[in-house]
């Protein structure tokens, strides 16, 4: 699931607290553009605790997938960082 | 022209408690109480002051070193990396590295540098919040931290780039860069023509603030 290239979704969560996965990126599916290393989970962090360490993954998005008919141009990207915790596979349920 | 506005107003001294002579408004006195984080803020600084954490003087120096830093830094990273092909290559695949050999202290910075060219531009955003590569861009303008920036640039960056004076043709394609966690960014901006023959010191002075965040290209030169 952490290959480069690999497909990926933002899991749908919306739990309360300091969460560092965009809210319009929830449930989206992009590609996994590079892997980051190890970070302090920061909704640990956010709390005072130390912060399990996580993957963080950089995931590029297509317009067309976040905004559907409303993107300007289907192609132009963005880009975002997204702990491992927060993707899932494409085909998962 | 320092000013952009009318000063006819200078003579109309009916609202002349809200204005200085040269016609500028009076910033108001802070008399309002302070809110909850101020308060927060003025205790937790006595607090590491007392128990001998830290001094008044570092506390000051750390706030002098932060507002020093500025564009300028960047702009002699970009000029280095395209007079120089090998540093270019070490920086694109290590900003981090690349910034602390030319002797910036990234300090906590992760730095990832991402390049335009003729078919691919970027442009940085922090949509949670303000994260912006301070350790080589200084303090990050106004605009770069309002919600009307944060929420249009990722999903009608075309349309917020062009009131930048940025038009970008169709088979252009932008990258918007979410700085969501713990990277920041730096846009190498494409070198512009006519600039063949300049060295690195003239080259760095062409490069501007906005050029590194990625709203506005550089102009050819004559």
């Amino acid at each position: 699931m952490k290959a480069v290239q690999a497909s990926v979704r933002v899991k749908e969560w919306y739990p309360p607290g300091h969460v560092r996965a965009p809210f319009y990126l929830r449930g989206k599916c992009g590609k996994i553009e590079r892997s980051l290393g190890q970070f302090g989970n920061p909704e640990q962090q956010a709390y005072g605790l130390k912060g399990d360490l996580k993957e963080l993954l950089r995931v590029r998005f297509t317009m067309a997938e976040v905004w559907g008919t409303e993107c300007e141009s289907p192609d132009d990207t963005i880009e975002a960082e997204i702990y491992e915790h927060w993707l899932e596979p494409t085909n998962a349920p | 022209m320092p000013h952009d506005h009318e000063h006819n107003h200078i003579h109309d001294h009916s609202h002349g408690d809200q204005l200085s002579p040269s016609g500028h408004p009076y910033r108001k006195d802070q008399d309002a109480k302070l809110t909850y984080w101020q308060t927060m803020e003025i205790a937790m600084r006595e607090l590491l002051i007392e128990k001998g954490v830290v001094t008044p003087q570092e506390i000051t120096r750390t706030i002098e070193q932060m507002d020093r830093r500025s564009p300028a830094d960047g702009a002699k990273v970009v000029a280095r990396a395209w007079v120089d092909p090998g540093y270019r290559a070490r920086l694109m695949a290590d900003g981090t590295a690349a910034i602390a050999e030319m002797g910036f202290d990234p300090g906590a910075l992760r730095l990832i540098a991402v390049e335009n060219t003729d078919q691919i531009h970027n442009v940085v955003v922090c949509t949670l919040c303000s994260c912006y590569p301070r350790n080589l861009l200084g303090l990050p303008p106004d605009w770069y931290k309002q919600r009307a920036y944060r929420s249009r640039v990722v999903k009608t960056p075309r349309a917020v780039l062009r009131e930048f004076g940025t038009e970008l043709a169709d088979n252009v394609q932008i990258r918007v860069h979410d700085s969501t966690a713990d990277m920041r960014y730096l846009v190498v901006p494409a070198r512009p023509k006519g600039t063949e023959k300049l060295d690195e010191t003239d080259l760095a002075a062409l490069i501007t603030r906005d050029s590194m965040i990625g709203v506005t290209r550089l102009a050819p030169q004559k």
